[in-house]
């Protein structure tokens, strides 16, 4: 599906990225723990819960591409200016942890493992 | 060529910024992405942890064709059982740092999965050096 599609799915806001938001995911990966997301191999979306400029950081580090933020936290401006110097999407949405991953799951987005 | 970066103790906001730079940097010099992967995942958590554990300290980092030297040096406390803080999931983490995604006690361990030479000494009391070496080829 794509990036576009999945921010629909979640009735979610676009922070940054307006310009990737057709390009098509097959997987996606879940954590708030960054240590957990540094060792991934190549995905490119992260969801998450944490909301802070690590979050951005760590993305950055690992070659993430596009960030979920999950439970209605709001991206701070250094968390877009961050993920703006590095051509990456953020989208916030008001559910949960368990349900963003419960719809896209079921919408046909993989696990990476 | 040879980099190096001042290391601010509890500056979260500015953790990574080496390694960013790094990256950066590898990234001009047309270096294979997978390498590149490893050098900055090693660094970023080295980074963290010289933030997360001690009282700063400095990111030293030379490059040549071969490969890449890195060296976190940092003043703190020190690490009093290297095996000890080299097993996954020990950690002495502050709740600040967990609060940051970190201190899980995944640091030292991943650090060691990505790169090709690791050596951590520590005298307790003065600081740790954690060094590092990453192959081009």
């Amino acid at each position: 599906m794509t990036l576009r599609e999945m921010a629909s799915l979640l009735d979610a806001e676009v922070c940054t990225g307006e310009n990737r938001l057709d390009e098509r995911v097959e997987h996606a990966f879940a954590s708030d723990l960054m240590s957990e997301v540094l060792t991934l191999g190549d995905t490119p979306v992260l969801i998450t819960g944490l909301c802070n400029i690590q979050t951005i950081r760590t993305c950055e580090m690992a070659g993430l591409e596009a960030v979920i933020i999950v439970r209605d936290k709001q991206p701070s401006e250094d968390m877009i200016a961050l993920a703006q110097e590095n051509d990456m999407v953020i989208i916030r949405c008001r559910y949960s942890m368990f349900r963003a991953c419960g719809i896209l799951y079921s919408h046909g987005l993989l696990p990476l493992y | 060529m040879h980099l190096e970066y001042t290391v601010i103790e509890g500056d979260f906001a500015n953790a990574g910024s080496a390694s960013s730079a790094v990256k950066k940097t590898l990234k001009q010099l047309n270096i294979n992405p997978q390498i590149v992967k490893r050098v900055v995942v090693a660094l970023y958590e080295a980074e963290v942890n010289a933030i997360a554990h001690a009282y700063g300290g400095k990111v030293l980092v030379d490059i040549d064709s071969m490969g890449i030297q890195m060296v976190v040096d940092d003043k703190g406390p020190g690490i009093p059982d290297i095996d000890l803080a080299m097993q996954e999931g020990y950690s002495t983490a502050s709740a600040e740092v967990r609060a940051m995604g970190f201190g899980a006690g995944m640091g030292l361990p991943n650090i060691k999965k990505n790169v090709d030479h690791l050596n951590v000494t520590s005298k307790v009391g003065v600081g740790t050096r954690v060094e590092m070496s990453v192959s081009f080829t």
